[in-house]
């Protein structure tokens, strides 16, 4: 009988620090990691399908719920893709307080990433500040949406409400909060020497590799890519921003955190330049039979309030074809595939989802490296298991 | 060596700025609430337990036309229409599942009476899944109120769906 060498190890699906339920088969020969598979599938819930079966803008609150931490990315994605479906133009109002919007999802959703990243490596009071800080963001989402997490905000050709009244006053509260908050991360972690000691040459990967494994979000940009969707394949009215693309250089944990913490100062530059030149107008399209009229109108214009029944009753038709439409989540390149057939509801949904690539690449970033990485590896690809397993 | 002075350095000149953000700290007001016994007041939007809202009179204003039940997207509404006294169409029975509810807020938007809304309730936790039927007693408030309901209900639409004037 051959000496067996190795020992393989479960990783999760409980595990404090896989982000959820994730699961990592590791197979170790002594510290070092010879092979690691992970396994996913514990929180399928089978969105997709769902989304199949019901009307557009119905399916709009499954999105929510698959990227949790960033629902408003998930919105205006999956908004985007049935606007292009049927050919909708969405007032300038609209594009501008929907950029402000997903700008401070990108924030919330990589004060999440950083206070649970280096909770990860034993950095134990980030959590608490991030959080804080986050919590003005939701303040805004309480405000606009009603509600704190699964905001449903963003609706097929506008907004579901007018911006509240004290909007700007509020993001402007959370702007500077974020602000403060990020002076205390950078002394507390950039120049900390147990965390460098922990992220820096940990789960490299190289602008070639990042590449191959089709990655997308802080993952490619953190080997050096200068790829960001808002930049190449600008949509929502990304071209009237002035923002700089971050990226890293050596793709190692490090690197992605500096970069995630460039990508905050530059959202926060986006919603500076939101709030200053956000248009008048209306929160919503006109277009009669698809977008549902403002509610003003429903309650004393005939016309409107039969066109607030259909829509509600029956949703509206889309054409024969097929739309695909990617936006720069938090986490990366996040798509919808919709295919119409005809019917009110569609065909085939199909999400591009960035955790879930982005998460293909762990046995490259963690083979070979020594097993208490591995948590630093799963930590900084920012993953959500929600959006990976749908 | 030189490595050991830098880790040195960084030890001494830089690290001591971390412990300095959490000395800052503790000169700071806490942010946290202390939750049971103070509540943080939720937004005027916010999406909580639904109620069934009345007119002036008394009557209910839900007429049991069924837009929440299609527009929700988790079918958590069930109803059974029936007449009242006066001829007019009402819910005889109206149920809301608490357990299927996502509090998507959908069906606040499809009523056309401004019947239902979401409330500000969010702490509904019971030992019994029966109790998270919500039925139609449950839901419609009481009735009479001191202040005017109908310029209650009139303000809430507007601080929800942004309506400015009321006799356009
Ligand atoms: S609550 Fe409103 S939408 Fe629902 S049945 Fe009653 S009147 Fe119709
Ligand atoms: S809040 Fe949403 S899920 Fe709940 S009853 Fe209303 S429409 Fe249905």
């Amino acid at each position: 009988m051959p000496e067996q060498r190795t020992v393989t190890l479960n990783m999760g699906p409980q595990h404090p620090s896989t982000h959820g339920v994730l699961r990592v088969v590791v197979e170790l020969d002594g510290e070092r990691v010879v092979k690691a598979t992970p396994v996913i599938g514990y929180l399928h819930t089978g969105i997709e399908k769902t989304m199949e079966s019901k009307l557009y803008y119905q399916a709009l609150v499954c999105t929510d719920r698959m990227d949790y931490l960033a629902p408003m990315s998930n919105n205006l994605g999956y908004c985007l893709a049935v606007e292009k479906l049927m050919d909708i133009e969405v007032p300038e109002k609209v594009q501008w307080a929907r950029v402000c919007l997903a700008e401070l999802t990108r924030i919330k959703s990589h004060l999440v990433w950083l206070g649970t990243h280096s909770i990860d490596l034993g950095a134990m009071s980030m959590l608490l500040y991030t959080f804080r800080d986050r919590e003005s963001i939701i303040d805004v989402y309480e405000a606009c949406g009603g509600q704190r997490m699964m905001t449903s905000y963003i609706r097929i050709g506008g907004l579901a409400h007018e911006l509240p009244v004290d909007f700007d006053k509020k993001v402007r509260r959370a702007v500077k909060q974020v602000n403060e908050g990020l002076a205390d991360y950078e002394n507390l972690l950039t120049n900390n020497e147990i965390f460098i000691n922990r992220t820096r040459n940990v789960a490299v990967i190289s602008a070639e590799d990042a590449i191959a494994w089709s990655l997308s979000g802080p993952m490619l940009r953190g080997s050096g890519v200068k790829h960001d969707l808002r930049k190449a394949n600008p949509y929502s009215g990304y071209e009237n921003f002035d923002f700089e693309i971050a990226y890293g250089e050596k793709g190692d944990a490090y690197d992605r955190y500096l970069l995630r913490l460039k990508e905050i100062r530059q959202s926060l530059r986006i919603i500076n330049q939101a709030l200053d030149g956000m248009p008048e107008g209306p929160y919503r399209a006109r277009v009669p039979g698809v977008v549902l009229p403002p509610k003003e109108d429903v309650l004393y214009k005939m016309e409107s309030m039969i066109f607030h029944f259909k829509i509600i009753t029956e949703g509206f038709k889309a054409p024969v074809g097929s739309v695909y439409q990617a936006i720069e989540s938090p986490k990366g390149e996040f798509g919808f595939l919709i295919t119409g057939d005809g019917s009110n509801r569609p065909r085939r949904v199909r999400v591009r989802p960035p955790s879930f690539i982005n998460l293909a690449s762990l046995p490259r970033l963690v083979e070979g490296g020594m097993f208490s990485d591995v948590v630093c590896a799963i930590g900084s690809i920012d993953i959500v298991l929600g959006e990976v397993d749908r | 060596m030189k490595e050991i002075l830098k880790a040195f350095g960084h030890v001494i000149f830089k690290m001591p700025l971390g412990f300095v953000v959490t000395l800052k700290h503790l000169f700071k007001k806490p942010v946290t609430l202390d939750y049971p016994a103070r509540k943080k007041p939720m937004a005027p939007r916010y999406r909580g337990r639904h109620y069934l809202e009345r007119y002036d009179d008394g009557t209910e204003r839900c007429v049991c036309c069924g837009l929440c039940a299609a527009a929700c997207p988790a079918d958590a509404i069930y109803m059974e229409p029936e007449q009242s006294e006066n001829g007019e169409r009402r819910a005889k029975m109206y149920e809301i599942n608490l357990l299927r509810c996502i509090f998507c807020g959908f069906c606040e938007e499809a009523c056309p009476e401004e019947a239902i809304f979401l409330g500000q309730d969010y702490e509904f936790s019971d030992y019994q899944r029966d109790s998270f039927i919500w039925t139609r007693e449950q839901m419609l408030v009481p009735h009479p109120r001191q202040d005017n309901p109908f310029k209650r209900i009139y303000r809430r639409v507007r601080r929800v769906y942004g309506v400015t004037d009321k006799t356009k």
